[in-house]
């Protein structure tokens, strides 16, 4: 996803000049190194500062610029929070904050590195934009619509690098706030974003297995979030099971279950996320989503898919 | 607050005469291999930040810390540039505080030992790894040693890189203000955040010495890998204020193909890679 963003953004940023890239001393991966020498001026490095990353892009977009911030999730949310909250939703100002390796990606970097309370945090900001794509594909139509919008802020979740493409064969394009279905079936919907969107692929695959017909969907925009499809999910399913990489609280399994009651939808609903904990395991990302209790076969048993 | 032999006298006289530079070298070269070794199994790994800093590091824990009991010491050591935690981590395997599994584990499933250090694991002060914490959070243990009369030093390295947070500064100014000379802080000045130079991209990052005695620090500069002359400059410091040790180094010391390269920031050496590392370590006297 990270390489796909800086293809995009480099295709996109020959043509604008207005579109431009803060970081705060993270390498820039791919074609972004490319941007930076062809286009010095639009690519800024403030060092290891983000405070004044984000208020920098506050100040250039406030100037007629169209800026986007780019550095590790955490830092781009955690460090500076009331930045990203006064400067720029506060003023509601159309900054993308590119978040890479959300969720526990940078799994043996350890807690200082997991965002996995990210999608809370931002969400939780009145203005803010939260996208989360769920594979290569749906990170460049992102990119796309981030650089033209005229909302307001968005905090664009990235995986690191390695995601599968899921989306190749879907019906429907990628759409700002609309839920995606990748494919169509009638008993069980699983809904999902991110990285972990290929976990959630392969439960889906297990139900079809025995017989199901299964919808799989990606809830790539998490705020606004398409709620109405979301009813539309709960009442034309028997079951609805979320995966997501995040942690409980304001999460899109809590959502779901807050529009189930509304709606008094009557589908069961199974929701798996991270824990809310730090969890002080190392190895690589897989094996920190198991510690988690995100893993195929965890997540089978609990579903009597075994 | 009364602190221990820093004034010159005869206990510095005599601390100075018993600190032997040719085992602190020797303890440095060791260091270095042992991580080389680690790095050969994993796939990544901050080598080249934790070179920079191993002369300092390890003159704070066998030279400046005191241990009236094995593994116990009433001084501390932070390592708020958390991503060079690798020598603080084969050190306190040498001192008997971590184990040797520990480390063979190191960033594995059921090890306790990861990229950065995490508060908790034995010899580790704080968990850091997001860079700019170390400076506020020792600010506040030397301000809770003077606070209840104990005259425990704390003892911080920090990054160039970490030197750009606002953070830093705060609680540099904070340190100051509170006159707690029992903080002692070195600056790991490699010149290199993780993207570039410092003094390209950046250039009015420099100078750094004039810009924390602005801020109420003593301080000197020194050559970051000359053990002796920063324990030199260390015994010497007079005393009511914070003090910094702005210490040159380069990224990567010890092997020549790591030096000042970005790309050892965070990466594990082949194994060819491995073996001229090891061939090309000495000691290393400045
Ligand atoms: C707040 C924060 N921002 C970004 C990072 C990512 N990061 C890790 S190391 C590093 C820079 C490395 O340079 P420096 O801090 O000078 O350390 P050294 O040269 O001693 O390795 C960066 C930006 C981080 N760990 N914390
Ligand atoms: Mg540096």
């Amino acid at each position: 996803m990270r390489n796909k963003f800086a293809d995009v953004f480099y295709e996109l940023g020959a043509s604008d000049p207005k579109l431009c890239i803060v970081v705060a001393d993270i390498s820039p991966a791919g074609s972004i190194a490319k941007f930076r020498t062809e286009f010095p001026d639009r690519f800024i490095n403030t060092g290891v500062a983000e405070q004044i990353m984000i208020g920098m892009c506050a100040g250039m977009a406030q100037r007629g610029l169209r800026p986007f911030a780019y550095t590790i999730a955490t830092f781009t949310l955690y460090r500076p929070f009331e930045f990203v909250r006064d400067d720029l939703c506060y003023q509601n100002l159309p900054v993308t904050i590119v978040g890479i390796g959300g969720g526990v990606t940078y799994s043996t970097l350890g807690g200082t590195h997991h965002a996995q309370e990210d999608i809370a945090i931002a969400t939780a900001i009145p203005n803010m934009s939260v996208i989360a794509p769920c594979d290569p594909a749906e990170a460049e139509a992102a990119t796309r619509w981030c650089a033209t919008q005229t909302r307001g802020p968005v905090y664009l979740r990235l995986g690191k690098a390695g995601e599968p493409v899921l989306t190749d064969g879907a019906p429907e394009p990628w759409e700002f706030g609309k839920l995606r279905h990748i494919s169509r079936g009638s008993d069980v919907c699983v809904l999902t974003y991110g990285p972990v969107a290929k976990m959630a692929a392969d439960v889906a695959e297990r139900y079809r297995a025995q017989g199901k017909s299964v919808s799989l969907v990606c809830a790539h925009t998490l705020k606004p979030l398409d709620e109405s499809g979301i009813v539309e999910v709960l009442k034309s399913h028997d079951q609805v099971v979320v995966v997501e990489e995040t942690s409980p609280y304001a999460s899109l399994g809590s959502r779901v279950k807050q529009l189930a009651w509304d709606a008094q939808a009557t589908c069961r609903i199974d929701t798996f996320c991270l824990q809310d904990e730090f969890i002080h395991h190392y190895g690589d990302h897989a094996e920190l989503l198991a510690a988690h209790g995100l893993e195929l076969d965890a997540i089978s048993a609990k579903l009597n898919l075994m | 607050m009364k602190h221990q032999d820093l004034s010159p006298g005869d206990a510095h006289e005599a601390r100075r005469n018993a600190f032997d530079a040719a085992a602190a070298r020797a303890r440095c070269m060791r260091y270095r291999r042992r991580i080389l070794d680690i790095s050969q199994q994993v796939t990544a790994l901050h080598v080249a930040p934790a070179f920079s800093c191993t002369e300092i590091v390890d003159l704070i824990y066998n030279e400046l810390m005191r241990w009236p009991e094995a593994g116990q010491s009433p001084d501390v050591f932070l390592m708020s540039k958390g991503h060079g935690c690798m020598v603080q981590y084969v050190i306190l395997e040498e001192m008997g505080i971590l184990e040797r599994s520990d480390l063979d584990d190191y960033c594995k499933p059921g090890g306790r030992l990861g990229a950065h250090p995490d508060f908790g694991v034995p010899g580790i002060a704080a968990s850091t790894g997001s860079l700019g914490h170390g400076m506020g959070i020792a600010t506040g243990m030397a301000y809770a040693e003077r606070a209840q009369a104990r005259d425990g030093l704390v003892y911080l390295v920090l990054s160039d890189g970490e030197c750009q947070e606002g953070s830093t500064w705060e609680g540099a100014m904070m340190a100051a203000n509170l006159k707690l000379e029992n903080l002692i802080a070195f600056v790991d000045l490699n010149d290199f955040s993780g993207l570039e130079r410092m003094s390209e991209g950046h250039p009015a990052f420099h100078p750094l010495l004039e810009k924390f005695q602005a801020f109420g620090w003593e301080g000197v500069k020194v050559n970051g890998h000359d053990a002796d002359a920063i324990e030199a400059a260390v015994r010497a410091r007079s005393g009511g204020k914070p003090f910094v040790v702005v210490s040159e180094t380069v990224k990567g010391k010890g092997v020549s193909y790591m030096e000042h390269v970005p790309i050892w920031h965070y990466r594990a050496p082949s194994p060819e890679e491995y073996i001229q590392a090891c061939e090309e370590l000495v000691e290393i006297s400045g």
